[in-house]
């Protein structure tokens, strides 16, 4: 991993914080543009699941991965604490990868 | 501000908080060991903790690192990722309280749990406080728990202990929240299949930005 990467990340994140905090303040944005990215978390996290779950570079595959975080999703589903959605997701992972 | 531990009105909110900073701990942890095994030195996963300090877009570009994707391509979907936490600020600015060099501080604390915690108050007075007491704990257990985690990482292989699938399974946590309204759902579902028709045709990480797109569905009211 690049030191770029790291920095110029660091300088983005905080760059939007102080837009919003600082610069902006209360003042309002149009609802549309309030709206749409209000939905960046939910479209790009649903997005890096699947990759993570899916994805070997540019190719799709299902191996043990997604027997994890199929499990994790109904933990989740039934509303178990995080902390169980994430052992489990890891756990039968590592069991399915074993028995394979 | 007032004194927390004394004032009986937020000794639940401090006692949230804390509850809440442990639990953004286990993320941490799971951060730490995914941005060493990601080739990252443990003194860089420290650093992103530390100075980028918004878990979402700190997994995406370790996620897409990880996976080969181009520097480029991590900044673009951890930055467009950290934009939210503009819209967090504009909620914020109209709660918090005090000078520049104060707000330039409140800045870096306003992510998602901070950003909640204090919307969560009725008052303002227990809104100002909520916000940097869970601020500042978030802070304080993230920070320490990437440092474990990236040690810990440094130390065993990830895939012996399906920690690589830890990654996924945080997401699936930090997703679940967000799909509460129907539009959330969509934008999820949308953000998802564009994610998977584009992997075999687009460079690595690049279907995480094309996602993006699914945040149309909120132009309509």
């Amino acid at each position: 991993m690049s030191w770029t990467l790291v920095l110029v990340l660091a300088a983005g994140a905080y760059a939007f914080k102080v837009l919003g905090l600082v610069v902006v303040g209360d003042r309002s944005l149009p609802p549309v543009l309030e709206r749409c990215l209000a939905l960046i978390p939910a479209a790009l996290i649903a997005a890096i699941v699947v990759k993570d779950t899916f994805a070997i570079g540019q190719r799709l595959q299902i191996d043990a991965r997604a027997a994890g975080v199929g499990v994790a999703i109904v933990l989740a589903w039934k509303r178990a604490p995080f902390i169980l959605v994430i052992l489990a997701g890891a756990a039968v992972t590592a069991i399915v990868r074993a028995l394979g | 501000m007032i004194g927390p531990w004394r004032d009986p009105r937020l000794r639940s909110v401090v006692t949230a908080s804390l509850t809440l900073g442990i639990a953004v701990g286990v993320f941490g942890f799971v951060f730490g060991v995914g941005a060493v095994s990601a080739g990252a030195s443990v003194l860089q996963a420290c650093a992103m903790s530390l100075l980028v300090f918004t878990g979402a877009s700190q997994f995406t570009a370790v996620s897409v690192v990880g996976a080969g994707g181009s520097t480029a391509s991590a900044l673009g979907s951890a930055l467009l990722l950290a934009a939210r936490n503009g819209v967090y600020g504009l909620a914020m600015a109209r709660r918090l309280r005090g000078g520049l060099g104060r707000r330039l501080v409140a800045a870096q604390l306003t992510i998602d749990e901070s950003t909640a915690m204090s919307a969560a108050q009725n008052e303002p007075e227990a809104g100002r406080a909520a916000f940097w007491i869970t601020g500042i704990a978030v802070y304080v257990f993230w920070n320490l728990a990437t440092f474990l985690g990236a040690i810990v990482g440094k130390a065993i292989d990830p895939t012996t202990f399906g920690l690589d699938a830890a990654f996924p399974a945080a997401f699936v946590a930090m997703l679940w929240p967000l799909l509460g309204t129907t539009r959330g759902r969509l934008a999820a579902a949308l953000g998802a299949v564009i994610c998977v028709s584009s992997t075999p045709l687009l460079p690595v990480g690049v279907p995480i930005l094309c996602a993006a797109l699914a945040v149309l569905v909120g132009v309509r009211r």
